[in-house]
Parts: structure tokens; C-alpha cells; sequence
């Protein structure tokens, strides 16, 4: 009981208010970032994207929401039904978790918990869990494809993905995202380790199964990859877990590299989504210019490239550091 | 100490609570109608030739076995990393050989055609 007292004391409160605040964002963000992601699209390709609802087409997202709220939910027969059903669980559980230790400034942040990144990275890894369920259940040829080609994908970048991230954890020594923000006072991250930063974009481009990493769901030849058999509001809690993920990837980035909150003149939570939209917007960059790659090169290249240099990035850091 | 990881335990059940309240709100919105063609998995509209759980190429096994290799190995960067600054040299050759044990695993598998893909 003096436990249950001791947390409804502050922590309460700020957990309350918190949920609030992390549901709001994660949908807002969603409609959001679909929005953007259509009209970046398209403004790269020369035309003008949605233009219809609201101006330049901005409630288009919202009209879209609605109107997935009213479909019907299809479970097809023969699939396996509790893990079909679970499935959108248990992706949009990591998304919403991950929340928790993210510094947005100083102040803001829900539970500043010393394992900070370990938490956001084991959370990240859940999600191929969930792809490998909703993708065997279907019992769909395009959906187990595309489970497989995910699982094989995620679990190959996320060991050049651990160590990029190990090589900013030993400048810093702490695994809270508030010390490793506070670190980068004086410069950014990214001014010392830039090979760091580009391993982590390529691995966090390749775990949020996007161009030219999106194999998952190469539509021209998996149709949607593995929410192939899921309609209506389940197939949104995978859109929304997946534009949340490019969220959280960038905010990661934001804390590792780009100094998180640090910034003149605004205060530090608008430097931090600042810098986390920046960063979205160079993966949809990437998106409209890079070829799809082809599944050999996909996986040869995080095994052969990105491992080696993740070490041997390791490696320099740990040496210059012992240097000093 | 357990009291700092509380907020993942409500995060967990608000998520769950979150999704099947969107599910059920849904389901009970949307139309409900079956006929034989639509409960049928996807298939470009033909009719689905056998079961889809086929069996699939090995490689997939292989990378899935070096993951685990290679990823419980990189699990031991995350202690020395929190604790280098305090360890000196020793940390640092320490961790040059236990790199250097992993590079002649990874240039085994190399060696052996492992991660070729024909």
C-alpha cells in the first residue's frame, strides 16, 4: 500500500497526463505523417497530392480515419484466428511503450528509467514478433512472404543497430536518454560520429521496413506484404504502429545524434520535433530516391558492410575516447 | 527499484485496452457479410491454389541462427559500454579481443559462403 501512496504521489499524476499526451501524439502524428508523406511524394514527383479536403488536402488523413472506422473486419476463413487477433496487439504495444523514456526536453518525459535505450530497442524488436504472427496467420502466400522477408530483414540490421548505438552509449556512459542528451551541451553527436549516424539511419530505415529497404511490402510484387488479409481497423493499427515506429526511430536518432531538446531561442520540446520531422522527412527522401534493393543485396549488405564497420566504428570510438 | 518500471505495466494495459476498444468499436460499426469468395485468402482473385505455410528456402534458417549468434554476442557491449569510462586500457583491449574473437566467427561464415545468397 505505501507503494501504491508513494506512486500515486507525483508519478501519478505525470503518468496520467503522460498516456494522455502519448495517445494524442501517436494518432495526431499518424494522420499527420500520412499526410506529409503524400504530399512529399508527390511534390517530388512534380504533381500537387492530395488537394480535395481542407486546405492542400489537410484533413484528407482524417477523412480516410473515418471512414476505415466504418469498414467491415474481415477475418478470412482458415486463418488461425487468436493470433490473427492478437497480432495488431501486439505491435501497437512497443509503439505506445517506447513513449515512456523519450526526453521531448527537460521536463518532458514520463519516466526518465536508467535503461532507457535498452528499453526502446528490446520494445523495437517485439514488433517483428507481431509482423511473424499477423503474416503466418493469414494463411496467405503474399503475407508469409513478406513475414519472412521481414524477419530475416529486422533481425539482420539490428546487430550493426546495437553496436552503432554502443558506440555513443561508451562517450556518454549512461544508458538514460536525459544524460545522453545532456551530454551533447556543447556539440552534437553527429560532429564526432558521423559514420555512427549513417549506420543508424541505414538500420533504422531498414527496421521500420521502409524504401529501399521495403521488401516487407514491395507492393508491386507482395500486394501489401504481411497486412495483406487485415481490413478495416486493424489494418490502420498497423499503419498507425508503423508511421509511430519512423517516429520513435527518429526521435532516437534526435537523443543519439542531433542533441535531443538542445537549442537557441525556442524552448526545448519545438528543437525536438524540429529535428524528429527533419528526420522523417530525409527517410521519405530516401524513399523517392533510392531503388528497391534486391532481397541478396539487402541481407549481404547489412552481414558484409554494415557489421564490419560497426566495429571497427566501435573500435576507433573506444580508442580516441581512451586517448583523451 | 520495481516501483520505476510500474508506468510499463499501466502503458501495457492502456495499449491493450486502447486496441480492443478500437476493434470492438469497429466491429460493431461495420457491416457484417459473408459469402464464400470473400472469406477466401487473397490471391490476385483466383482461387488460392493449396495451403500458403509452404516450405521456404533455408537461408532463412541460416540468418536466423547467426542472428542469434551474433546478437547475444552484441548483448555484452551494453554492460562494458555503461562502465568504460571507468575501466581504462584494460576495457579497451578487453574489448579488442572479444571483437576480435566475433570478426573470426563473422569471416568464417564469410569464408564458408554463409551469407552468400544464389
Amino acid at each position: 500500500m505505501e507503494l501504491v501512496a508513494q506512486f500515486l504521489g507525483s508519478a501519478g499524476a505525470r503518468m496520467v497526463v503522460g498516456l494522455i499526451g502519448v495517445i494524442a501524439l501517436v494518432s495526431v502524428n499518424a494522420l499527420f505523417l500520412i499526410w506529409m508523406e503524400r504530399k512529399v511524394a508527390a511534390h517530388m514527383q512534380l504533381r500537387p497530392g492530395p488537394m480535395e479536403v481542407g486546405p492542400h488536402g489537410a484533413i484528407q488523413t482524417v477523412a480516410d480515419a473515418i471512414k476505415l472506422m466504418g469498414k467491415e473486419l474481415i477475418t478470412p476463413e482458415k486463418v488461425d484466428k487468436p493470433v490473427f487477433w492478437l497480432a495488431p496487439i501486439v505491435i501497437f504495444l512497443p509503439v505506445l511503450l517506447s513513449f515512456l523514456v523519450i526526453p521531448f526536453s527537460q521536463t518532458m518525459i514520463i519516466q526518465d528509467m536508467n535503461v532507457g535505450i535498452v528499453l526502446i530497442l528490446a520494445f523495437a524488436t517485439l514488433s517483428v514478433l507481431a509482423i511473424l504472427m499477423a503474416g503466418w496467420a493469414s494463411n496467405n502466400k503474399y503475407a508469409v512472404f513478406g513475414a519472412i522477408r521481414s524477419v530475416a530483414q529486422n533481425v539482420a540490421y539490428e546487430i550493426p543497430l546495437l553496436v552503432t548505438v554502443m558506440s555513443i552509449i561508451i562517450m556518454v556512459g549512461s544508458f538514460k536518454l536525459s544524460d545522453i542528451v545532456a551530454a551533447q551541451d556543447r556539440y552534437w553527436f553527429v560532429l564526432v560520429q558521423p559514420v555512427a549516424f549513417i549506420l543508424y539511419l541505414i538500420c533504422a530505415t531498414a527496421e521500420t521496413n521502409r524504401a529501399p529497404f521495403d521488401l516487407p511490402e514491395a507492393e508491386s510484387e507482395l500486394v501489401a506484404g504481411f497486412h495483406t488479409e487485415y481490413t478495416g481497423m486493424r489494418f490502420a493499427l498497423f499503419f498507425l504502429a508503423e508511421y509511430t515506429n519512423m517516429f520513435i526511430a527518429a526521435a532516437v536518432a534526435t537523443v543519439l545524434f542531433l542533441g535531443g531538446w538542445h537549442g537557441p531561442f525556442f524552448p526545448g520540446v519545438i528543437w525536438f520535433l524540429l529535428k524528429v520531422y527533419a528526420v522523417i522527412f530525409l527517410l521519405m527522401w530516401f524513399r523517392w530516391t533510392f531503388p528497391r534493393v534486391r532481397f541478396d543485396q539487402l541481407i549481404t549488405f547489412a552481414w558484409k558492410i554494415l557489421i564490419p564497420l560497426a566495429f571497427v566504428n566501435l573500435l576507433i570510438t573506444a580508442f580516441v575516447l581512451k586517448l583523451r | 527499484m520495481l516501483i520505476n518500471y510500474v508506468p510499463i505495466l499501466i502503458f501495457t494495459v492502456v495499449a491493450i485496452g486502447l486496441v480492443a476498444v478500437i476493434v470492438v468499436l469497429s466491429e460493431l460499426l461495420g457491416k457484417k457479410k459473408h459469402f464464400p469468395s470473400k472469406d477466401m485468402p487473397y490471391e490476385c482473385g483466383m482461387d488460392p491454389i493449396g495451403d500458403a505455410r509452404h516450405r521456404y528456402t533455408v537461408r532463412f534458417y541460416v540468418i536466423a541462427m547467426f542472428f542469434i549468434v551474433f546478437d547475444i554476442e552484441a548483448i555484452f557491449f551494453f554492460p562494458w559500454a555503461v562502465v568504460f569510462k571507468s575501466l581504462g586500457w584494460f576495457g579497451f583491449w578487453e574489448m579488442l579481443v572479444f571483437i576480435g574473437i566475433i570478426s573470426v566467427g563473422l569471416v568464417y561464415v564469410w569464408g564458408k559462403g554463409a551469407l552468400e545468397w544464389e
